[in-house]
């Protein structure tokens, strides 16, 4: 027998903590982005257990949907950080206040 | 003391879900799972406590190794290769060109804080909920009764490549059809942003083509000079409106340069003027020649084969 998925969920939510951690604490825009690439991920792992506790095809199906969505936003956020660095020269998310209220 | 707190609460979770004891799962399982989860968790903490990003983007590279290894385990084989195709082939490898085009940015002023307090909340915050996600784990009973939508994933014919395919194909088919039109719209929008507003788009074009014509008018005082500086050699001239006639009638270098070299005897000052002087005016001859111009048109002449005439001329 397999481990029981309930670990695999245990260490998805680990992980979407580490993911979270790292997006509230760090400056750096592309260690952000990498931050949320973890989340991401953990909630894969999590669609994927259920996908095999339930005996569903439909998770792995979500997996593959998330996936293009984490490429195309990896995508864009990384256009607009290089727009933004070139404009002034440094990816931290503290000097971007322009559209602050 | 996550990871601590993780297995002490699924253990429970066990017990209470009657799953069994650990003496039932396999050896193997049970290594593979461990010795991944801590690669992942240890990548996990690696990308957010990394002070270099090239570093964090490595850890991240082995935290979605593992990932891979455990949908290995769970038998999305087709998802395990798309992960480690597209992530770190593809998404990882772009933050690793995004980090070596700007540069590595290793200034990070932690000391600054503009929400005051976040840098000690946010810690508590997460633990907070991460210890709420486990406890409700642990507490809640499985109320997913729900019966596959989809159909089952293992034991499909075709293996879970073919079900996942008529997974999407099919019944998600909707959604799939969305995804294409997000990714234009984000293929779109990296154009977009990546485009160099068109300010500097105009000085460019200036530059290319004051690069055809700047030159051109800069040599034939240079060569105005050189013939002043020949003229006392009477074969030199003659080899000079020689190498006129030659240059502008022909785009054939080989031949012009034969009817130069016999002429020019022992001119090898004279040709390698020449030479110098076709190397300042190479694009622009054409239009020179065509108005008339002599001088011009025997630099663009001899623009063709500058190295000929001097190798010619040195033998």
């Amino acid at each position: 027998m397999t481990v029981p998925g309930s670990w695999y969920l245990a260490l998805s939510a680990v992980v979407f903590a580490i993911g979270a951690l790292g997006v509230l604490t760090r400056r750096n825009v592309l260690i952000m982005f990498m931050c949320v690439e973890l989340m991401l991920n953990a909630a894969n792992l999590a669609f994927v257990t259920f996908a095999r506790m339930l005996d569903d095809i439909g998770g792995e199906a979500l997996v593959f949907f998330v996936l293009v969505v984490a490429a195309a936003e990896v995508v864009v956020g990384l256009g607009i950080v290089v727009s933004i660095f070139r404009r002034r020269h440094s990816a931290t998310a503290d000097d971007l206040h322009v559209m602050k209220g | 003391m996550n990871a601590v707190v993780g297995t002490g609460t699924v253990m429970s979770l066990l017990g209470r879900a009657g799953v069994g004891p650990l003496a039932v799962i396999s050896r193997v399982d049970f290594v593979t799972f461990w010795v991944c989860a801590v690669i992942i968790v240890v990548g996990a903490v690696g990308v957010v406590l990394s002070r270099h990003p090239v570093h964090a983007a490595l850890m991240l590279i082995m935290t979605l190794f593992a990932v891979a290894v455990l949908f290995i385990e769970q038998d999305a084989n087709f998802l395990a290769a798309i992960q480690v195709i597209v992530y770190a082939g593809a998404i990882v490898v772009l933050f690793l060109f995004v980090i070596m085009f700007l540069g590595v940015d290793r200034r990070e002023d932690l000391s600054h804080d503009p929400l005051r307090g976040q840098r000690v909340v946010a810690p508590i915050l997460v633990a907070l909920g991460l210890a709420g996600v486990l406890v409700l784990g642990v507490g809640a009973h499985w109320a997913t009764g729900a019966h596959s939508v989809v159909g089952p994933a293992r034991g499909q014919p075709g293996g879970d490549v073919a079900a996942l395919g008529r997974a999407v194909f099919t019944v998600y088919l909707f959604p799939f059809e969305i995804t294409v039109g997000l990714l234009v719209t984000a293929i779109v929008g990296a154009v977009v942003l990546a485009r160099r507003p068109s300010q500097p788009a105009v000085p460019d074009d200036e530059a290319a083509t004051g690069d055809a014509g700047d030159p051109a008018p800069s040599p034939p005082p240079a060569s105005l000079r050189a013939t002043d500086a020949e003229v006392p050699g009477a074969p030199a001239a003659d080899a000079r409106t020689e190498a006129v006639v030659a240059g502008g009638s022909a785009p054939a270098g080989s031949t012009h340069t034969e009817a130069v070299a016999p002429e020019l005897g022992a001119q090898a000052a004279d040709a390698r003027t020449e030479a110098v002087v076709a190397g300042g005016s190479a694009p622009a001859g054409s239009t020179h020649t065509a108005t008339g111009v002599t001088e011009p048109g025997a630099g663009a002449g001899s623009a063709s084969e500058p190295g000929a005439v001097r190798e010619e001329v040195v033998s």
